[in-house]
């Protein structure tokens, strides 16, 4: 594989139900021209995390057992997801069969409000929550940047928040940052990654500068003209934003302030016309 | 019925679609449609089924079964 030279993984201070990341980047497997460049992408963007899901398998297919060896084969967590799902029975149910096949009990719980919009169902997404913490899962929910439902998940047993930036494919961002924001400050023990919506590498970096905790995205990097490039890049911004938010951003102002020092500025005192 | 008695074929949705089989348990559809062994999980009217429960899980006439295997996704 010609994956970009990138810096060996080291551990990150990032802790998820106990587990510590390499990567601040979380990274879908869906919609990769092929197997081998989806295999480059995730490698490129060092990734310890990619999600995976469960559709039907055809009499005879076994196309489960092919993915399936692809993905051991680059030795990272699977993130199972329950996309597609609309009522909690069916999440639950996805997340059941989902652990049995992926032999984890992490689940990226989607419980989806409409097809448009693909925004999630909130009141399901907690029940669902409720319900698979129960049984032992380790629930990682796709959700708004609403701070009482974020209040609702994390009672019903969630330890890992995952805002939206903007609804699913659509590559907008951050469109609420101001909420975001707020999210971030409100809850700043609890670890927040902003999981889709996300288009471009600045928005990932925006997301870190703010302090949120990791970015999960796939589109951005799977329909690239170059995705392994892309992945690269993501996995920089991401990098860049996280340093950017550590080291300490300087505040906004609304008057101009010289950077250079103002004392022995020459022809200081002369008359200007 | 009892199952094993004779042979019964009856039309089940699996996968959404309908389908005739001799199949008297979960685990025997599994078998039918070649995927004995495969790594896939499976579902009965909405209920979970795991892999050990197959073989013990009578299937009837209009059940829905869901059979579904690993795949990329986001």
């Amino acid at each position: 594989m010609n994956a970009p030279q990138l810096p060996a993984k080291a551990t990150t201070g990032l802790t998820l139900y106990g587990v510590e990341m390499t990567s601040r980047m979380l990274i879908g497997t869906a919609q990769y021209p092929s197997p081998s460049v989806l295999a480059s992408a995730v490698e490129a963007s060092g990734a310890g995390v990619v999600t995976v899901s469960l559709r039907r398998e055809q009499a005879r297919g076994r196309t489960g057992e092919r993915f399936l060896e692809l993905i051991q084969a680059l030795g990272v967590r699977v993130l199972p997801n329950t996309a597609g799902c609309h009522t909690v029975k069916e999440a639950v149910t996805t997340a059941q069969m989902a652990r049995e096949v992926f032999g984890t009990d992490w689940i990226k719980l989607e419980v989806i409000a409409n097809d448009d919009t693909l925004q999630p169902e909130v009141f399901g997404l907690v029940e669902a929550a409720a319900a698979l913490t129960a049984d032992g899962f380790k629930v990682l929910p796709y959700t708004i940047e609403d701070l009482s439902v974020a209040e609702r998940l994390l009672r019903a047993g969630c330890q890992v928040l995952m805002p939206w930036g903007a609804p699913i494919g659509t590559g907008r961002g951050l469109a609420n940052p101001y909420a975001l924001q707020s999210m971030r400050a409100y809850y700043p023990d609890v670890p927040l990654i902003i999981d889709a919506g996300i288009g471009a590498p600045s928005h990932a970096a925006q997301a870190m500068e703010m302090g949120f905790d990791g970015v999960l995205l796939n589109t951005a990097v799977a329909r690239a003209g170059d995705p392994v490039r892309m992945a690269a890049a993501f996995a920089r911004a991401i990098e860049a934003g996280r340093a950017a938010f550590e080291s300490g951003l300087m505040g906004v102002r609304d008057m101009a302030q010289p950077s250079t020092p103002v004392a022995g500025t020459p022809f200081f005192d002369l008359d200007r016309k | 019925m009892t199952a094993g008695t004779r042979v019964e074929v009856r039309t089940i949705i699996v996968n959404g679609e309908a389908v005739m089989t001799a199949a008297a348990t979960l685990a025997d559809l599994v078998a039918e449609r070649g995927l004995g062994g495969a790594r896939v999980a499976t579902a009965r009217n909405g209920t979970f089924v795991p892999e050990k429960a197959r073989a013990s899980t009578l299937l009837f006439f209009d059940d829905h079964v869901e059979i579904v295997s690993p795949r990329h996704g986001g």
